[in-house]
């Protein structure tokens, strides 16, 4: 198939940006979205323009390292990551506006690469069990409930992309969060430190520059890895009883 | 049966390589295999925790070996820098790993042991790895799972609240801890949060899109790295008293491959250049059962996790002429369910290496299925139809549903209703840098582990113990060694002006501005895959005299055209993913000769390394341990003028010995 891209190209964090347009042609219905874009600059790189810069490394949806604004959705049309988009989801002749994730707390570094990095320092507010090396108790020493155990799996699913903040109106980061509260609230292990990791985590959210949380719920439909929305009640529970307390 | 002798004779006398001195681990305590590493812990000397605030060590890799061993130390009170290319240490390739990590726990009772898992795994490993690093890797596994669920690893668990396991690769014990077919993203999490609770604690400074392009050597010691800020471009020298190499595994040297697009071989490679010996650079792992290749502009290649070749059948049509039909239409008596065929006794569940070579010999003689690539159909079906019907299409949908689901994502096909198409894609190397006991490799100060270093999985990997050995390493081993060397520290401080210093630096710079001055016609990934296609072709499943020693001609010839024709846009200053790519791609196409050489050298057949030559009668793999009971290490050549000219490498042989474990050849007809 023919499509035609609306790419957002932008040389450095200080410089202003702009969609330019290209062409692509022959472009195989079984080829990845990341693979169409290698494609195109294979093309840019042989008529002198400088390639798109864009984010990838396990290309199995795994790792969270892609991420695109792909015609207005995060992430393209599919309920999955960039990186496992398949160009089957598209038709000849289409256009495709693709732009970077767009948030205070994630500047453009180049092109379609945006800066992650208040995302670690969420988690080093408060993100872990504090637990050194060699001081664990065998591992059947505290047996957990198996619904406990899944649902604090199903939490940890979340693979630290961003697309719950680049899909929410206010750029709020409270599925990636909640996210991290309710894996470690659901454990054992998690109890010591449940109600100073919270408060820790959220000053920090909110002095990344991420927004409040108003109930849109575009976050959780975003979500690649289907991280439900109750992560954040579980969030705002913890939260209310950490400064009741 | 042809000899061996005049084949290691014949890659000296093409001028390949030379034979140096050969060498050993001198760590390891005398004594009984069971108290060696008791023996060590308690002989290597320790640091005051006073004095170790004053030690820096620096840390490339965030994976599983590189993220424990950042966190450790950093909780021990060391002073870490740790490094990674990704824009977080949470996204290594290690993230990727799906069925889940070995342990001797023995929870289910069912006969196993620290001896067993030691056992299993040199036997697996086709009798190429140190018994002694092997005994300790077993020794060491039960506690990586009672830290990480003190972490709070969701790993599966029983209705009754403890952990389940599963049985994986052949193996008889069900050892395998699993978190659903994502184990090393939950692995990795555990780990990077350690580490995120050590850089709020202010011991570890993590460096993310930073890359390592050299390292610093002064006086015989490693010293620092020299890396790359890739969002600035800044050229970067990092000092400390020691420096360990977490960085990976090298797999992308075939191009197409299942590991993350940015696992490369560079932070290695510029050890090796700098005296680190690299050890068994050939020893690949070519999983069977991975999404074929779709098309020209394939990036990378998909794992199915192996566990379907336990209920799917594997076949392809007798004749090559059914080859493009519908699969379904082909009656039970046109088919070749040729592993089922060769080896009765095991048919499908063959393992790994065995698998892969069979389904490689039925497309060579035209009878792959899927469509063409170049000239070959390269895929086998591999059908869940007798499965469906004896077991249910809701069982089987509750077993593999999510690996059904990944399949139809990637090709669009629906695979309860059409058979998968499986191919071999590469997947592990189990060469790496040369480690003695203590992980070090052979510049003193040079700490290698995880997948990076050779050390515990011989010619060919088991399941689930790649994980098992990176946190073994970083966790318990090398917090544990490195401090025996860290205890002659702090060393002298370098200065910015040191000649070793000034040297590393200036040849990072001169390196860069070469890459981009080049500007000729082919990309970068043009050479990748050029590369990919010969080293897949001669050094891949079956590897002959003849094949290697034309790809190492196609090698140079394509090196030599690299450096003088390759087009690298953009600038030094700024995010340059062409850039990065380059200077990956440069050091590939070193390592890629190297791991020809290698293969030439081995006339024998033995794990992931099928040498033709070197086969039984019914055509199945042949070792010769009576010349090559040894770990291959290779020093560097030296640099011979121009950039990618290489002398020849020096070859050292570390024999190895089998006190606690007898020889035996594998067999699984
Ligand atoms: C698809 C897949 C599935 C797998 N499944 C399993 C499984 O079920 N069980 C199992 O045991 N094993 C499995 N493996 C193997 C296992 O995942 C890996 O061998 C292991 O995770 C490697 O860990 P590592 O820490 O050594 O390196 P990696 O996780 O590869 O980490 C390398 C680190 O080094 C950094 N780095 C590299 N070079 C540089 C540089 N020059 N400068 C700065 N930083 C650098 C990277 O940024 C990264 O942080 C699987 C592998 C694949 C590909
Ligand atoms: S919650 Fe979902 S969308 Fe947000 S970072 Fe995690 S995986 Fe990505
Ligand atoms: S590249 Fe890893 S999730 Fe997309």
């Amino acid at each position: 198939m023919n499509l035609t891209l609306k790419i957002w190209r932008q040389a450095g964090p200080r410089h202003r940006g702009e969609l330019k347009t290209y062409k692509v042609s022959d472009i195989s219905p079984d080829m990845s979205f990341l693979e169409m874009l290698d494609v195109l600059n294979e093309q840019l790189n042989a008529a002198g323009e400088e390639p798109v810069a864009f984010d990838s490394d396990c290309r199995e949806g795994i790792c969270g390292m892609c991420g695109l604004m792909i015609s207005g959705h995060a992430h393209g049309p599919e309920k999955t990551t960039t990186c496992q988009l398949h160009m089957r989801s598209f038709s000849d002749g289409d256009v495709i506006t693709v732009e970077p994730w767009r948030a205070d707390a994630f500047p453009v570094i180049k092109d379609l690469v945006v800066d992650r990095g208040s995302f670690d320092r969420i988690i080093q507010a408060g993100g872990y069990v504090s637990v050194n090396t060699g001081a664990a108790p065998d591992a059947h020493a505290t047996p957990v409930p198996k619904a406990n155990a899944d649902r604090a799996f199903v939490a940890a699913e979340c693979i630290g992309c961003g697309a719950c903040v680049a899909a929410c109106p206010n750029a709020s980061a409270m599925l990636f969060m909640g996210a991290k509260v309710t894996h470690l609230s659901e454990l054992p292990q998690g109890q010591p430190e449940r109600m100073a990791r919270v408060v820790s985590m959220v000053e920090q959210h909110d002095e990344e520059g991420f927004g409040g949380c108003t109930n849109v719920g575009a976050c959780s439909q975003a979500c690649p890895k289907g991280i439900p929305q109750d992560v954040i009640s579980t969030l705002n529970k913890d939260l209310r009883s950490a400064l009741r307390a | 049966m042809t000899t061996t002798n005049d084949t290691v004779n014949a890659g000296i006398a093409h001028g390949l390589y030379t034979e140096g001195e050969g060498l050993a681990d001198t760590k390891a305590p005398e004594g009984p295999i069971a108290g060696k590493w008791t023996q060590r812990q308690f002989d290597a000397a320790l640091v005051n925790p006073a004095n170790r605030r004053k030690l820096d060590v620096i840390i490339v890799g965030t994976g599983l070996a590189g993220g424990s061993a950042a966190a450790t130390l950093g909780e021990a009170g060391y002073n870490v820098k740790v490094f990674c290319f990704q824009d977080t240490p949470r996204r290594a390739h290690s993230i990727a790993a799906q069925g889940g990590i070995n342990a001797a726990k023995n929870y289910k009772e069912d006969g196993d042991s620290v001896h067993r898992l030691f056992y299993d795994t040199v036997k697996g490993g086709d009798y190429r790895s140190r018994e002694t690093n092997v005994y300790r890797l077993a020794e060491v596994s039960a506690n990586i799972i009672d830290q990480c669920v003190a972490q709070g690893v969701p790993f599966a668990r029983e209705y009754g609240g403890l952990l389940d396991n599963r049985s994986f690769g052949g193996v008889q014990v069900s050892r395998t801890f699993y978190a659903r077919g994502q184990t090393g993203q939950q692995l990795l999490i555990g780990a990077y949060q350690a580490l995120e609770r050590q850089v709020a604690a202010g011991t570890v400074q993590q460096f993310t899109r930073h890359e390592m392009l050299e390292l610093v050597v002064s006086d015989g010691r490693a010293r620092g790295i020299v890396a790359r800020d890739l969002v600035t471009g800044d050229i970067e020298t990092h000092t400390a008293d020691a420096v360990v190499l977490a960085s990976g595994g090298y797999g992308n040297v075939f191009f197409l491959s299942t590991n993350a697009m940015g696992s490369n071989v560079t932070a290695s490679w510029r050890a090796h250049r700098k005296g680190a010996y690299m050890a068994n650079p050939c020893y690949t792992q070519i999983h069977p059962t991975c999404i074929p290749v779709s098309g020209e502009h394939q990036s990378k290649l998909t794992l199915m996790s192996e566990s379907l070749r336990n209920d799917g059948r594997i076949w392809v049509p007798k004749d090559r002429d059914d080859c493009d039909k519908d699969p379904r239409q082909i009656p039970e008596e046109d088919r070749d369910y040729y592993l089922e065929r060769i080896y009765p006794s095991f048919g499908n569940l063959v393992p790994r290496d065995i698998a892969s070579r069979q389904a490689k010999n039925v497309c060579d003689e035209g009878r792959g299925v899927g469509p063409l690539v170049g000239d070959f159909r390269r895929g086998v079906y591999l059908d869940f139809t007798d499965a469906i019907s004896r077991m249910g299409r809701a069982a089987v949908e509750a077993k593999y549903g999510n690996l059904f689901d990944m399949y139809e994502r990637i090709t669009g096909e629906n695979p309860y209703e059409m058979p998968m198409r499986i191919y071999p894609a590469v997947h592990y190397v189990m060469g790496g840098l040369w480690v003695d006991y203590d992980l070090q490799s052979t510049i003193p100060g040079l700490f290698v582990t995880g997948e990076a270093n050779f050390s515990d999985h011989g010619a060919n990997r088991l399941g689930a113990s790649a994980l098992m050995q990176g946190l073994a390493d970083g966790y318990f081993v090398l917090p544990n060694t490195i401090r025996d060397y860290l205890a002659k520290g702090p060393f002298e401080p370098l200065q910015p002006d040191d000649p070793a210093v000034a040297d590393a630096q200036r040849s990072v710079e001169e390196r860069t501005e070469r890459l981009l001055a080049i500007n000729g016609e082919r990309s970068v990934d043009s050479f990748h895959r050029e590369l990919g296609n010969i080293m897949w072709e001669y050094c891949g499943m079956e590897r002959s005299e003849e094949g290697l020693l034309k790809a190492i001609d196609l090698i140079r010839g394509l090196r030599e055209e690299f450096w003088r024709n390759v087009r690298v846009l953009g600038a030094a200053d700024t995010l340059n993913q062409s850039l990065e790519k380059a200077g990956r791609v440069a050091d590939f196409l070193e390592l890629g000769e190297l791991m020809c050489i290698d293969a030439l050298h081995r006339r024998e057949s033995c794990g992931g390394h099928f040498r033709a030559e070197s086969q039984t009668e019914d055509g199945e793999a042949l070792r010769h341990d009576d010349e090559f009971l040894y770990v291959a290490a290779w020093e560097f050549g030296g640099d011979e003028g121009e950039p990618g000219e290489v002398g020849q490498p020096v070859l050292h042989k570390e024999d190895l010995v089998y006190e606690a474990i007898e020889l035996k050849q594998r067999s699984y007809k």
